[in-house]
């Protein structure tokens, strides 16, 4: 009865604002402790794009930051290529043609239901996914 | 060595925490008394050199002649520089240098030192300086188990969580919470003892409230779990008994009663925002 009356009048201790904060800050210790899982990470993701498009190795980066809520991980891996569609959906490999480049951006875990990888073509090299942050370039 | 001898010695402990100032001393001196109390043979090592605290809480400072270092450099036995306690039968103190640093001691010889301990003692218990430097290795070095001490605070957690990476691949550390109050965990103010370990997920050996008759113990140089009567000297020996493998619960502090007028004080307190 008294907590239902606490939470109906919007008492929040302080105690919730700690517990926040530390698991975010653990989340952040973690990885810093962990730059070679980072790297492995940093190369599957890389692997697995590169199945259905050809990516710059040599500019991609991988940053973490803090949103409001949630540690948030931003990738930007610079596309050089996309392959033709073969008309049935899947996917051929071919040589990558030169052209202006997308950039493909993938950013978690703001929970929204967009996939997580965003694959734009021929758009100009400005164009972001929406769930980039503006401070990630 | 073969196993049965090695299940002959004695257990070395390292009392460590990350963050200074969370209780470590004052753990090791009362988990320490509470352990001699129940009849086994302890040694206190105070391995915060240059900042000797140990025989203090203990009421031990005006016995000790020689100290850590004075071992380690073999200026003098160990015998010589064991401080028998003055309450207690069988607990005894290797006091910290106080005028050298941290850096003066060397891990190997003091691996050897809690090493010849445990063939003499039960329990070695290693009161750790703070930090997770030099002084931190050389506490933990010789050490066959670690007790982390941690306060329901967001800085104490976070080193508690770096230390307990750092400890890692040697052994898995059992927690002691200290310094709760129950009243603020009640009223949202304090990280609660799930909180603490919902994070942490040690083994918990027990939760020590914020005890203001510590501050009288200390001042007179005799260890709370000397009281049994008192609510947080017992739990200092419930907290004895499942470091000796007895199977009691861990020791909660008690929630403490909150009354009818408390209640209703803090529900006005709720609507006054
Ligand atoms: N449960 C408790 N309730 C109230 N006061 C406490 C409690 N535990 C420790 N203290 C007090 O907190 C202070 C710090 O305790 P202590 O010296 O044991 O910490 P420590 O971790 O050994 O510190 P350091 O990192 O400096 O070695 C002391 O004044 C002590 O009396
Ligand atoms: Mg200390």
């Amino acid at each position: 009865m008294i907590e239902f009356l606490k939470r109906l009048f919007g008492q929040q201790g302080s105690s919730a604002t700690a517990k926040e904060r530390l698991r975010l800050v653990l989340m952040t210790d973690h990885l810093e402790l962990a730059p070679e899982m980072i790297e492995a990470m940093k190369r599957d993701l890389v692997e697995l794009i590169s199945r259905y498009v050809e990516v710059d190795r040599e500019r991609i980066e991988v940053n973490f930051e803090r949103q409001d809520r949630t540690l948030a991980m931003l990738a930007n891996i610079p596309i050089l290529g996309v392959n033709r569609p073969n008309g049935n959906g899947a996917v051929t490999h071919e040589a990558p043609k030169p052209q202006p480049e997308p950039v493909a951006t993938v950013a978690a875990p703001p929970s929204d239901s967009k996939p997580p990888v965003r694959k734009r073509k021929r758009r100009k090299k400005s164009q972001r996914a929406r769930t980039q942050l503006p401070s990630t370039a | 060595m073969p196993e049965s001898d090695e299940a002959k010695r004695g257990r070395a402990i390292v009392v460590t925490s990350g963050k200074g100032g969370v209780g470590k001393t004052t753990t090791t001196a009362n988990l320490g008394t509470a352990l001699a109390r129940r009849g086994a043979r302890v040694a206190l090592i105070d391995a915060d050199v240059g900042l000797r605290n140990l025989d203090i809480v203990l009421g031990l400072e005006s016995r000790v002649r020689h100290h850590l270092l004075d071992v380690l450099e073999e200026r003098s036995s160990l015998d010589d520089a064991l401080v028998a306690d003055k309450h207690t039968d069988g607990l005894f103190l290797l006091a910290a240098a106080q005028a050298r640093e941290k850096d003066d001691v060397e891990t190997t010889k003091m691996q050897a030192l809690v090493s010849s301990l445990r063939e003499r003692f039960d329990y070695v218990l290693i009161d750790s300086p703070a930090g997770i430097e030099l002084g931190f290795k050389n506490a933990v070095a010789g050490a066959s188990e670690a007790i982390v001490v941690c306060t329901p605070e967001v800085a104490a957690v976070r080193d508690v969580d770096r230390v307990v990476g750092l400890l890692g691949n040697r052994f898995r550390p059992q927690l002691i919470i200290n310094r709760l109050r129950p009243q603020l965990v009640r009223k949202g103010k304090m990280l609660s003892v799930d909180d603490v370990n919902g994070i942490l997920r040690l083994p918990l050996l027990g939760v020590i409230a914020d005890e203001p008759e510590i501050i009288v113990t200390t001042n007179r140089g005799e260890p709370l779990a000397l009281r049994t009567q008192n609510t947080t000297g017992a739990a200092y020996h419930a907290i004895a008994a499942r470091v000796a493998g007895e199977d009691v619960a861990a020791p909660v502090p008690p929630e403490s009663k909150a009354s009818i007028l408390e209640r209703i004080g803090s529900l006005f307190g709720g609507l006054r925002r």
